[in-house]
């Protein structure tokens, strides 16, 4: 007794005695999880039936599955404008408060409170209501008299900007990082920047945003995955990826062969596909990053 | 010329305010017109949504909106927002106390432990980063599935007990990582075991970060929406989000007045949260550089 006592106090005992919450967690709720799905990736499952092996067959179907590159066009074209999008308001807006004033608290809370409340189902349906052919941004239009029935998620290419829209304007936190980090670099570059009689344009591009890049970086990585995996917003505006698949999103088309087209085993098959796509997209990432991130610090 | 200096001073900062103040108003312009809209009546929504103010207030949409679709009966009781609403408090809060014991724990042993491997399982922390729940989804819904837990909150409340959010690790753990070590050592001295110092000295200096992260945890937990969507089966079990999504089915006539005032009433918990725990929130974010 005394023996278990003595082990189970012994320090580096009692740290792995910590972290194994999150050994078991790892295991069990990821790598479990991810290798049953494996295993489902190679048999016809449909949720209710017995499993039978069909080799890589979901992995070729997928060649043939037109559905599945509208779904990928979809996701690309959203990430690869509302993530760069964002990205820029979130800078832009972030100059822009840089400067010190008593009413910057206020327009920080403005600013990120859509960021906030962004994720949720209650503003995916207003968001949905609003660009109704009777909503309230046709409303809007009318009033300064341009064509007020215009029927934005009925049209292929503009129900894909109602998502891209609902993402960039969730700007406010990427907002607060970069604040963060502006915040960082030293007042004394800038002050030799204005001796040495540089522009304002020129000491943002050859001053700020190099000092920005690896925080630009972190970011564009963490936000690009997320982009394509969109769910919620596109689940709850469009529903069905309508009109013509335009804002079928890979995730709500996974979904889908998974619930309703009783498809488990493709559905698996794409949830690896995607994370080889992930893990390729973060690897090109961190190859160019010593291009343009630069870590020499601030000195 | 001397006179014109004083303009200068005033008009350039002035235009900058208003800059600034348009773009806050854009910004907000779509929440505070649900929450205006809400006190329309129903009829009259959308004949005026080009106008922010309501002609007359109307309240009906939200006694409406509280038993709305009341066609599901528990024991003959209807369920009401009530009910939803107390599922998602009940939800996000037990999750979050999970979340916050776990991630505490690991997080102190992250910091201050010393073992076989350590470096490798903090880099397989920072890789669980990298996998949003999106593409979990099948995967875990295909184990929860075989283990029979679907059809019950078990699959998003047993993981927050077992530290399965990088995010919060790593948030705890950069802050720990800031409380000086002479504390623990002095400690040491004393006496104190493993446990004892997480206990008594890195506990109690973490608050600020157990703060952010439980704020945090229970704000997305508010809002989460996949993981009942995919576990939840029984209306009587719907959270608040879920319910939301089912009275604004397109297959149905939706009453948008009732649904644009239970969806206000369900973001006023994460507003009244913002508003009195904003420095919180913000040093989350900025400290930590994550959340895109």
């Amino acid at each position: 007794m005394k023996a278990i006592k003595q082990f189970i106090f012994k320090d580096n005992v009692a740290a792995v005695i910590c972290a194994l919450p999150f050994i078991i967690g790892f295991i069990v709720f990821l790598v479990v999880p991810m290798l049953i799905s494996l295993y489902y990736s190679f048999t016809d499952f449909t949720l209710l039936n017995n499993p039978s092996f069909v080799g890589l067959r979901n992995y070729t179907r997928m060649l043939d599955d037109a559905r599945l590159w509208r779904s990928f066009k979809a996701t690309f074209y959203f990430a690869f404008t509302s993530v760069p999008l964002r990205l820029i308001f979130a800078l832009a807006v972030a100059m822009l408060l840089l400067k010190a004033s008593r009413m910057v608290g206020i327009y920080r809370a403005m600013y990120y409170l859509p960021s906030l409340l962004g994720g949720s189902v209650a503003v995916s349906i207003l968001w949905r209501r609003m660009f109704f052919v009777d909503g309230t941004i046709n409303s809007l239009l009318g009033l300064v008299g341009l064509n007020r029935n215009f029927n934005w998620l009925g049209n292929t290419s503009t129900a894909i900007w109602t998502l891209i829209l609902l993402a960039v304007w969730q700007f406010g936190s990427s907002m607060l990082i970069f604040l963060a980090s502006l915040k960082q670099i030293p007042e004394t570059l800038y002050e030799a920047a204005s001796i040495d009689g540089s522009s304002k344009s020129r000491t943002f591009f050859r001053i700020t945003l190099p000092l920005l890049t690896p925080t630009i970086f972190f970011n564009l990585v963490m936000q690009m995955i997320n982009g394509f995996l969109t769910f919620t917003p596109a689940f709850i505006i469009t529903r069905t990826g309508a009109p013509a698949d335009t804002t079928l999103v890979y995730t709500l088309y996974m979904y889908r062969m998974n619930f309703e087209f009783s498809s488990a085993g493709y559905a698996a098959a794409m949830a690896w596909v995607m994370l080889a796509i992930i893990a390729f997209f973060t690897f090109i990432l961190f190859i160019t990053k010593r291009f343009w991130v630069y870590e020499g610090g601030y000195s | 010329m001397m006179r014109k200096r004083p303009m200068r001073k005033y008009i350039k900062p002035l235009i900058g305010h208003i800059l600034k103040l348009s773009i806050g108003i854009i910004m907000i312009y779509p929440l505070i017109w649900m929450v205006m809209s809400s006190f329309k009546e129903t009829s009259t929504i959308f004949h005026s949504a080009g106008r922010l103010i309501p002609e007359s207030w109307d309240f009906s949409n939200w006694t409406r909106g509280w038993t709305l679709g009341t066609g599901a009966r528990v024991r003959g009781v209807p369920i009401t927002f009530g009910t939803y609403f107390w599922n998602s408090f009940w939800y996000a809060g037990v999750a979050t106390l999970g979340t916050l014991m776990s991630s505490a724990l690991v997080a102190y042993s992250f910091s201050r432990g010393r073992f076989f491997g350590k470096r490798v399982l903090f880099i397989l922390m920072l890789g669980t980063l990298m996998l949003p729940a999106q593409i979990l989804m099948i995967p875990q819904f295909l184990w929860f599935h075989t283990l029979g837990w679907v059809g019950s909150y078990r699959p998003m409340i047993v993981p927050a007990f077992f530290a399965i959010s990088g995010f919060f690790i790593y948030l705890i753990t950069n802050f720990m990582n800031g409380i000086p070590r002479e504390l623990d050592e002095a400690a040491k001295i004393d006496g104190c075991s493993f446990y004892g110092i997480f206990a008594r000295i890195i506990l109690p200096l973490s608050v600020p970060a157990l703060i952010t992260t439980g704020l945090f945890s229970f704000i997305w937990r508010w809002d989460d929406f996949l993981g009942p969507l995919l576990y939840v089966r029984q209306a009587r079990q719907f959270p608040a989000s879920l319910a939301l999504r089912m009275f604004a089915d397109p297959t149905v006539g939706t009453d948008w007045g009732a649904l644009f005032a239970m969806s206000t009433l369900s973001l006023v918990p994460m507003v009244v949260i913002f508003i009195f725990t904003q420095k919180y929130l913000v040093e989350g974010i900025s400290t930590s550089g994550l959340k895109g």
